[in-house]
Protein backbone atom coordinates (compact mmCIF):
# COMPACT_ATOMS: atom_id res chain seq x y z
CA UNK A 1 0.00 0.00 0.00
CA UNK A 2 1.64 3.30 -0.75
CA UNK A 3 2.16 5.78 1.99
CA UNK A 4 -0.20 7.71 2.87
CA UNK A 5 1.83 10.38 4.77
CA UNK A 6 5.23 10.60 3.02
CA UNK A 7 3.21 10.77 -0.56
CA UNK A 8 5.58 12.91 -2.19
CA UNK A 9 3.00 14.76 -4.34
CA UNK A 10 1.57 15.39 -0.86
CA UNK A 11 4.88 16.63 0.25
CA UNK A 12 5.38 19.16 -2.35
CA UNK A 13 2.05 20.49 -2.11
CA UNK A 14 2.64 21.29 1.80
CA UNK A 15 5.82 22.30 0.69
CA UNK A 16 4.08 24.96 -1.49
CA UNK A 17 1.66 25.71 1.30
CA UNK A 18 5.14 26.52 3.84
CA UNK A 19 6.74 29.05 0.55
CA UNK A 20 3.29 30.95 0.71
CA UNK A 21 3.56 31.36 4.51
CA UNK A 22 6.94 32.34 4.23
CA UNK A 23 6.34 35.12 1.86
CA UNK A 24 2.98 36.15 3.54
CA UNK A 25 4.49 37.07 6.82
CA UNK A 26 7.50 38.34 5.44
CA UNK A 27 5.31 40.67 3.53
CA UNK A 28 3.02 41.26 6.08
CA UNK A 29 5.81 42.42 8.26
CA UNK A 30 7.46 45.14 5.05
CA UNK A 31 3.39 46.35 5.35
CA UNK A 32 3.47 46.72 9.03
CA UNK A 33 6.52 48.54 9.66
CA UNK A 34 6.10 50.74 6.28
CA UNK A 35 2.38 51.43 8.04
CA UNK A 36 4.10 52.44 11.30
CA UNK A 37 6.94 54.61 8.94
CA UNK A 38 3.89 56.43 7.29
CA UNK A 39 2.20 57.40 10.85
CA UNK A 40 5.07 58.64 12.25
CA UNK A 41 6.29 60.86 8.95
CA UNK A 42 2.99 61.22 7.14
CA UNK A 43 5.35 63.55 4.26
CA UNK A 44 7.76 61.09 3.72
CA UNK A 45 4.80 58.63 2.67
CA UNK A 46 6.17 58.56 -1.33
CA UNK A 47 9.42 57.04 -0.51
CA UNK A 48 8.23 54.65 2.35
CA UNK A 49 5.31 53.58 -0.46
CA UNK A 50 8.35 52.91 -3.09
CA UNK A 51 10.74 50.96 -0.45
CA UNK A 52 7.65 48.47 0.29
CA UNK A 53 6.73 48.02 -3.00
CA UNK A 54 10.42 46.92 -3.78
CA UNK A 55 10.93 44.90 -0.76
CA UNK A 56 7.33 43.45 -1.25
CA UNK A 57 8.20 42.43 -5.22
CA UNK A 58 12.13 41.02 -3.94
CA UNK A 59 9.81 38.47 -1.19
CA UNK A 60 7.25 37.38 -4.25
CA UNK A 61 10.26 36.97 -6.38
CA UNK A 62 11.70 34.23 -4.43
CA UNK A 63 8.03 32.92 -3.10
CA UNK A 64 7.51 32.31 -7.24
CA UNK A 65 10.45 31.27 -7.85
CA UNK A 66 10.24 28.04 -4.64
CA UNK A 67 6.42 28.08 -6.26
CA UNK A 68 8.00 27.16 -9.62
CA UNK A 69 10.32 24.84 -8.52
CA UNK A 70 7.53 22.63 -6.51
CA UNK B 1 -11.79 64.16 -12.35
CA UNK B 2 -15.76 64.73 -11.90
CA UNK B 3 -17.27 61.70 -10.16
CA UNK B 4 -19.55 61.36 -13.23
CA UNK B 5 -16.59 60.61 -15.30
CA UNK B 6 -14.58 58.88 -13.09
CA UNK B 7 -17.80 55.93 -12.89
CA UNK B 8 -17.76 56.27 -16.41
CA UNK B 9 -14.46 55.33 -16.86
CA UNK B 10 -14.57 52.68 -14.26
CA UNK B 11 -17.41 51.05 -15.87
CA UNK B 12 -15.94 51.29 -19.35
CA UNK B 13 -12.71 49.51 -17.79
CA UNK B 14 -14.90 46.72 -16.63
CA UNK B 15 -16.16 45.97 -19.43
CA UNK B 16 -13.14 45.73 -21.45
CA UNK B 17 -12.00 43.20 -18.87
CA UNK B 18 -15.18 41.30 -19.74
CA UNK B 19 -14.41 41.12 -23.38
CA UNK B 20 -10.60 39.48 -21.52
CA UNK B 21 -12.23 37.16 -19.91
CA UNK B 22 -14.63 35.76 -22.42
CA UNK B 23 -12.07 35.68 -25.26
CA UNK B 24 -9.41 33.88 -22.84
CA UNK B 25 -11.18 30.58 -23.01
CA UNK B 26 -10.76 27.96 -25.72
CA UNK B 27 -14.58 26.42 -26.75
CA UNK B 28 -14.69 23.52 -24.50
CA UNK B 29 -16.17 21.31 -27.09
CA UNK B 30 -13.36 20.77 -29.12
CA UNK B 31 -9.60 19.55 -28.63
CA UNK B 32 -6.00 21.23 -29.91
CA UNK B 33 -6.95 19.73 -33.37
CA UNK B 34 -10.12 21.37 -34.25
CA UNK B 35 -11.78 18.11 -33.85
CA UNK B 36 -15.18 18.07 -31.71
CA UNK B 37 -15.22 15.63 -29.09
CA UNK B 38 -18.60 14.84 -27.63
CA UNK B 39 -21.12 16.33 -25.02
CA UNK B 40 -18.30 17.23 -22.08
CA UNK B 41 -19.91 16.10 -19.14
CA UNK B 42 -17.86 14.61 -16.81
CA UNK B 43 -15.69 17.09 -14.93
CA UNK B 44 -12.51 15.66 -15.50
CA UNK B 45 -12.95 16.39 -19.17
CA UNK B 46 -13.28 19.91 -18.54
CA UNK B 47 -10.40 19.80 -16.20
CA UNK B 48 -8.55 18.00 -18.67
CA UNK B 49 -9.63 20.54 -21.44
CA UNK B 50 -9.11 23.66 -18.95
CA UNK B 51 -5.47 22.03 -18.64
CA UNK B 52 -4.29 21.84 -22.22
CA UNK B 53 -5.49 25.40 -22.53
CA UNK B 54 -3.47 26.70 -20.26
CA UNK B 55 -0.75 24.63 -21.29
CA UNK B 56 -1.33 26.00 -25.18
CA UNK B 57 -1.62 29.77 -23.85
CA UNK B 58 1.81 28.99 -22.13
CA UNK B 59 3.71 28.07 -24.75
CA UNK B 60 4.81 29.24 -28.03
CA UNK B 61 3.23 28.52 -31.47
CA UNK B 62 4.33 28.89 -35.23
CA UNK B 63 1.52 30.47 -35.90
CA UNK B 64 -0.88 33.74 -34.83
CA UNK B 65 -4.39 32.53 -33.79
CA UNK B 66 -6.04 34.16 -31.56
CA UNK B 67 -9.22 31.52 -31.61
CA UNK B 68 -9.61 28.72 -33.10
CA UNK B 69 -9.27 29.19 -36.85
CA UNK B 70 -8.94 33.10 -36.20
CA UNK B 71 -5.65 34.15 -37.02
CA UNK B 72 -2.73 33.90 -39.72
CA UNK B 73 0.11 31.47 -40.37
CA UNK B 74 3.60 32.61 -39.14
CA UNK B 75 7.12 31.56 -41.52
CA UNK B 76 9.03 28.85 -40.25
CA UNK B 77 12.66 29.51 -40.68
CA UNK B 78 15.20 26.77 -40.41
CA UNK B 79 18.67 26.33 -41.25
CA UNK B 80 20.12 22.78 -41.10
CA UNK B 81 23.48 21.36 -43.13
CA UNK B 82 21.02 21.43 -46.51
CA UNK B 83 20.78 25.16 -45.85
CA UNK B 84 17.63 27.29 -45.32
CA UNK B 85 13.95 26.37 -45.67
CA UNK B 86 11.78 28.77 -45.50
CA UNK B 87 7.41 27.43 -45.46
CA UNK B 88 4.48 28.87 -43.82
CA UNK B 89 3.59 27.29 -40.41
CA UNK B 90 0.24 26.03 -42.14
CA UNK B 91 2.07 23.52 -43.95
CA UNK B 92 2.95 21.72 -40.74
CA UNK B 93 -0.32 21.06 -39.53
CA UNK B 94 -0.73 18.63 -42.42
CA UNK B 95 1.89 16.06 -41.54
CA UNK B 96 5.64 16.04 -42.83
CA UNK B 97 6.45 19.30 -44.51
CA UNK B 98 8.90 19.00 -47.76
CA UNK B 99 11.88 21.50 -48.20
CA UNK B 100 14.80 21.07 -50.05
CA UNK B 101 15.12 17.27 -49.85
CA UNK B 102 14.93 17.23 -46.05
CA UNK B 103 11.03 16.55 -44.41
CA UNK B 104 10.22 18.18 -41.18
CA UNK B 105 7.55 18.10 -38.87
CA UNK B 106 6.05 19.56 -35.75
CA UNK B 107 5.73 17.76 -32.69
CA UNK B 108 4.83 18.88 -28.91
CA UNK B 109 5.53 22.75 -30.44
CA UNK B 110 9.00 21.60 -31.97
CA UNK B 111 10.33 21.24 -35.27
CA UNK B 112 12.11 18.09 -35.75
CA UNK B 113 14.15 16.45 -39.09
CA UNK B 114 12.17 13.11 -39.99
CA UNK B 115 12.84 11.17 -42.89
CA UNK B 116 10.16 10.40 -46.28
CA UNK B 117 7.36 8.72 -43.96
CA UNK B 118 7.80 10.86 -41.00
CA UNK B 119 9.94 8.91 -38.75
CA UNK B 120 11.89 11.19 -35.55
CA UNK B 121 15.59 10.22 -37.15
CA UNK B 122 17.73 9.68 -33.85
CA UNK B 123 21.19 11.79 -33.71
CA UNK B 124 23.16 9.01 -31.77
CA UNK B 125 23.57 10.97 -28.41
CA UNK B 126 19.46 9.74 -27.82
CA UNK B 127 18.12 13.30 -29.08
CA UNK B 128 15.95 13.89 -31.88
CA UNK B 129 17.45 15.23 -34.95
CA UNK B 130 16.53 19.39 -35.28
CA UNK B 131 17.48 21.82 -37.53
CA UNK B 132 18.46 25.23 -35.89
CA UNK B 133 15.01 26.94 -35.84
CA UNK B 134 14.77 31.14 -36.67
CA UNK B 135 11.40 30.75 -37.32
CA UNK B 136 8.88 34.17 -36.86
CA UNK B 137 6.95 32.86 -33.83
CA UNK B 138 4.08 34.35 -32.13
CA UNK B 139 6.40 35.96 -29.07
CA UNK B 140 9.13 36.92 -31.84
CA UNK B 141 6.05 38.03 -34.14
CA UNK B 142 4.87 40.20 -30.68
CA UNK B 143 7.62 41.26 -29.79
CA UNK B 144 8.42 43.25 -33.13
CA UNK B 145 5.44 44.42 -33.26
CA UNK B 146 5.99 46.11 -29.78
CA UNK B 147 9.06 47.12 -30.45
CA UNK B 148 7.44 49.16 -33.95
CA UNK B 149 4.81 50.66 -31.08
CA UNK B 150 7.37 51.64 -28.83
CA UNK B 151 9.25 53.48 -31.46
CA UNK B 152 6.71 55.22 -33.23
CA UNK B 153 5.06 55.94 -29.69
CA UNK B 154 8.94 58.04 -28.06
CA UNK B 155 9.21 59.23 -31.96
CA UNK B 156 6.10 60.95 -31.69
CA UNK B 157 6.65 61.81 -27.61
CA UNK B 158 9.99 63.94 -29.33
CA UNK B 159 8.21 65.71 -31.53
CA UNK B 160 5.41 67.24 -29.23
CA UNK B 161 8.58 68.96 -28.00
CA UNK B 162 7.03 72.70 -28.37
CA UNK B 163 10.36 74.47 -26.65
CA UNK B 164 11.14 72.61 -23.63
CA UNK B 165 7.21 72.03 -22.64
CA UNK B 166 5.64 68.99 -24.26
CA UNK B 167 2.44 68.39 -25.79
CA UNK B 168 -0.06 65.51 -25.76
CA UNK B 169 1.08 62.25 -25.69
CA UNK B 170 4.17 63.84 -24.92
CA UNK B 171 3.04 65.26 -21.43
CA UNK B 172 1.63 61.41 -20.35
CA UNK B 173 5.11 60.33 -20.89
CA UNK B 174 7.38 62.57 -20.02
CA UNK B 175 6.55 62.27 -16.00
CA UNK B 176 7.14 58.65 -16.02
CA UNK B 177 11.06 59.35 -18.02
CA UNK B 178 11.50 62.30 -15.94
CA UNK B 179 10.49 59.80 -12.83
CA UNK B 180 13.15 56.92 -14.19
CA UNK B 181 15.42 59.59 -14.15
CA UNK B 182 15.68 61.00 -11.03
CA UNK B 183 14.08 58.38 -8.71
CA UNK B 184 15.97 55.26 -10.32
CA UNK B 185 18.55 56.45 -12.47
CA UNK B 186 20.52 59.24 -10.49
CA UNK B 187 19.86 57.69 -6.71
CA UNK B 188 21.60 54.41 -7.77
CA UNK B 189 24.20 55.21 -10.69
CA UNK B 190 25.18 58.79 -9.43
CA UNK B 191 24.50 62.27 -11.19
CA UNK B 192 28.22 61.84 -12.92
CA UNK B 193 27.67 58.60 -14.99
CA UNK B 194 23.47 58.19 -15.03
CA UNK B 195 22.98 59.74 -18.54
CA UNK B 196 25.02 56.58 -20.33
CA UNK B 197 22.74 53.72 -18.66
CA UNK B 198 19.30 56.13 -19.44
CA UNK B 199 18.77 54.69 -23.11
CA UNK B 200 18.75 51.36 -21.20
CA UNK B 201 16.68 51.88 -18.72
CA UNK B 202 14.19 53.52 -20.47
CA UNK B 203 14.19 50.90 -23.17
CA UNK B 204 13.71 48.26 -20.68
CA UNK B 205 11.29 49.83 -18.51
CA UNK B 206 8.85 50.42 -21.46
CA UNK B 207 9.64 47.64 -23.45
CA UNK B 208 8.74 45.00 -20.14
CA UNK B 209 5.58 47.27 -19.82
CA UNK B 210 4.44 46.78 -22.93
CA UNK B 211 5.34 43.21 -23.16
CA UNK B 212 3.61 42.42 -19.71
CA UNK B 213 0.55 44.63 -20.99
CA UNK B 214 -0.02 42.85 -24.34
CA UNK B 215 0.05 39.90 -22.26
CA UNK B 216 -3.22 40.95 -20.77
CA UNK B 217 -4.92 41.07 -23.97
CA UNK B 218 -7.39 38.91 -25.26
CA UNK B 219 -5.33 37.95 -27.71
CA UNK B 220 -3.85 35.38 -25.91
CA UNK B 221 0.29 36.44 -26.26
CA UNK B 222 2.29 35.30 -23.42
CA UNK B 223 5.80 37.09 -23.98
CA UNK B 224 7.44 37.77 -20.99
CA UNK B 225 5.89 34.53 -19.32
CA UNK B 226 8.73 32.66 -21.41
CA UNK B 227 12.11 31.69 -19.67
CA UNK B 228 13.38 32.15 -23.45
CA UNK B 229 12.43 36.28 -23.33
CA UNK B 230 13.64 37.28 -19.81
CA UNK B 231 16.70 35.11 -20.14
CA UNK B 232 17.78 37.34 -22.97
CA UNK B 233 16.52 40.41 -20.60
CA UNK B 234 18.75 39.47 -17.49
CA UNK B 235 21.48 38.74 -19.91
CA UNK B 236 21.84 42.56 -21.40
CA UNK B 237 21.80 43.59 -17.58
CA UNK B 238 24.74 41.09 -16.89
CA UNK B 239 26.75 42.20 -20.10
CA UNK B 240 26.17 45.58 -19.14
CA UNK B 241 27.16 45.14 -15.86
CA UNK B 242 30.33 43.32 -16.23
CA UNK B 243 31.28 45.52 -19.32
CA UNK B 244 31.33 48.89 -16.75
CA UNK B 245 32.71 47.35 -14.06
CA UNK B 246 35.54 49.04 -12.89
CA UNK B 247 38.38 48.20 -10.68
CA UNK B 248 36.35 49.23 -7.45
CA UNK B 249 33.80 46.81 -8.19
CA UNK B 250 36.22 44.01 -8.77
CA UNK B 251 37.89 44.66 -5.88
CA UNK B 252 34.75 44.36 -3.72
CA UNK B 253 34.19 41.12 -5.37
CA UNK B 254 37.75 39.32 -5.09
CA UNK B 255 39.04 41.08 -2.49
CA UNK B 256 36.29 43.14 -0.02
CA UNK B 257 38.02 46.25 1.27
CA UNK B 258 37.50 46.74 4.99
CA UNK B 259 37.13 43.10 6.28
CA UNK B 260 40.23 40.78 7.80
CA UNK B 261 41.53 38.64 5.77
CA UNK B 262 39.96 35.13 6.56
CA UNK B 263 36.78 36.68 5.58
CA UNK B 264 37.84 37.96 2.49
CA UNK B 265 38.60 34.37 1.30
CA UNK B 266 35.37 33.13 2.49
CA UNK B 267 33.66 35.92 0.89
CA UNK B 268 35.02 35.80 -2.70
CA UNK B 269 33.26 32.94 -3.84
CA UNK B 270 30.01 33.85 -2.36
CA UNK B 271 30.17 37.55 -3.98
CA UNK B 272 31.56 35.26 -7.20
CA UNK B 273 28.63 33.29 -7.26
CA UNK B 274 26.17 36.94 -6.23
CA UNK B 275 27.73 37.99 -9.71
CA UNK B 276 25.69 35.36 -11.31
CA UNK B 277 22.61 35.32 -9.13
CA UNK B 278 21.64 38.71 -9.37
CA UNK B 279 20.88 38.53 -12.81
CA UNK B 280 19.38 35.05 -12.34
CA UNK B 281 17.08 36.20 -10.30
CA UNK B 282 15.80 39.09 -12.60
CA UNK B 283 15.42 36.71 -14.98
CA UNK B 284 13.48 34.19 -12.52
CA UNK B 285 11.15 36.48 -10.77
CA UNK B 286 9.84 37.76 -14.08
CA UNK B 287 8.97 35.33 -15.83
CA UNK B 288 7.68 33.17 -12.48
CA UNK B 289 5.28 36.73 -11.76
CA UNK B 290 3.85 36.73 -14.97
CA UNK B 291 3.00 32.98 -15.95
CA UNK B 292 1.73 32.85 -12.64
CA UNK B 293 -0.25 35.67 -12.97
CA UNK B 294 -1.58 34.09 -16.06
CA UNK B 295 -2.30 30.58 -14.87
CA UNK B 296 -4.40 31.59 -12.00
CA UNK B 297 -6.67 34.18 -14.19
CA UNK B 298 -6.92 31.05 -16.65
CA UNK B 299 -7.65 28.57 -14.07
CA UNK B 300 -10.23 30.85 -12.84
CA UNK B 301 -11.76 31.48 -15.57
CA UNK B 302 -11.60 27.59 -16.03
CA UNK B 303 -13.35 27.23 -12.86
CA UNK B 304 -16.32 28.49 -14.16
CA UNK B 305 -16.39 25.91 -16.63
CA UNK B 306 -16.01 23.03 -13.78
CA UNK B 307 -18.71 24.20 -11.77
CA UNK B 308 -21.15 24.72 -13.90
CA UNK B 309 -23.40 27.06 -11.97
CA UNK B 310 -24.72 30.64 -12.42
CA UNK B 311 -23.53 31.73 -8.38
CA UNK B 312 -20.49 30.31 -8.96
CA UNK B 313 -19.80 31.36 -12.35
CA UNK B 314 -20.46 35.10 -11.19
CA UNK B 315 -18.50 34.70 -8.12
CA UNK B 316 -15.40 33.78 -10.56
CA UNK B 317 -16.11 35.90 -12.98
CA UNK B 318 -15.79 39.01 -10.68
CA UNK B 319 -12.66 37.56 -8.73
CA UNK B 320 -11.45 37.58 -12.10
CA UNK B 321 -12.22 41.28 -12.77
CA UNK B 322 -10.57 41.92 -9.72
CA UNK B 323 -7.48 39.94 -10.52
CA UNK B 324 -7.13 41.01 -13.77
CA UNK B 325 -7.01 44.80 -12.37
CA UNK B 326 -3.91 43.49 -9.93
CA UNK B 327 -2.37 41.97 -13.06
CA UNK B 328 -1.95 45.72 -14.58
CA UNK B 329 -0.58 46.85 -11.34
CA UNK B 330 1.74 44.19 -11.63
CA UNK B 331 2.41 44.65 -14.90
CA UNK B 332 3.85 47.77 -14.24
CA UNK B 333 5.07 46.67 -11.26
CA UNK B 334 7.50 43.79 -12.43
CA UNK B 335 9.01 46.55 -14.99
CA UNK B 336 9.41 48.88 -11.90
CA UNK B 337 11.78 46.42 -10.13
CA UNK B 338 13.60 45.22 -13.22
CA UNK B 339 14.55 48.61 -14.28
CA UNK B 340 15.40 49.54 -10.50
CA UNK B 341 17.44 46.50 -10.09
CA UNK B 342 19.50 46.59 -13.26
CA UNK B 343 20.30 50.29 -12.42
CA UNK B 344 21.38 49.15 -8.55
CA UNK B 345 23.53 46.27 -10.20
CA UNK B 346 25.22 49.31 -12.88
CA UNK B 347 26.07 51.79 -9.59
CA UNK B 348 27.79 49.18 -8.38
CA UNK B 349 29.76 48.69 -11.44
CA UNK B 350 30.32 52.10 -11.92
CA UNK B 351 30.43 53.13 -8.22
CA UNK B 352 34.14 54.88 -6.85
CA UNK B 353 36.05 54.25 -4.14
CA UNK B 354 34.85 56.37 -0.68
CA UNK B 355 37.12 56.15 1.79
CA UNK B 356 35.08 54.77 4.71
CA UNK B 357 36.63 51.55 4.17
Amino acid sequence: MENVILDPEALNLIGAGLVVIGAGIGIGRIGGSAMDAIARQPEATGKIQTAMLIAAALIEGIGFAALFAV
Amino acid sequence: MQRKVYTKVLVAIMLLFTFNVNAQHEDSHSDAHGAVTSELSTKDQIKASVDETIQHHLKDSYGFYILHGVGFPLPVILWNDNGLHVFSSSALHHGAVESNGDYFVESHGKIYTTDAEGNLMDDGHGHHVHPLDFSITKNVFTIMLTVLILFFVFKGVAKSYKGQLPTGFGSLMEPIIIFIRDEIAIPNIGEKRHKQFMPFLLTIFFFVWFLNLAGLMPFGMNITGNIAVTFSLAIMTFILTQINGNKNYWGHIFWMPGVPTPMKIILAPIELLGVFIKPFALMIRLYANISAGHIVLMSLIGLMYVFQSYAAGTAFFGLTIFLSLIELLVAALQAYIFTILSALYFGMAVEEAHGDH
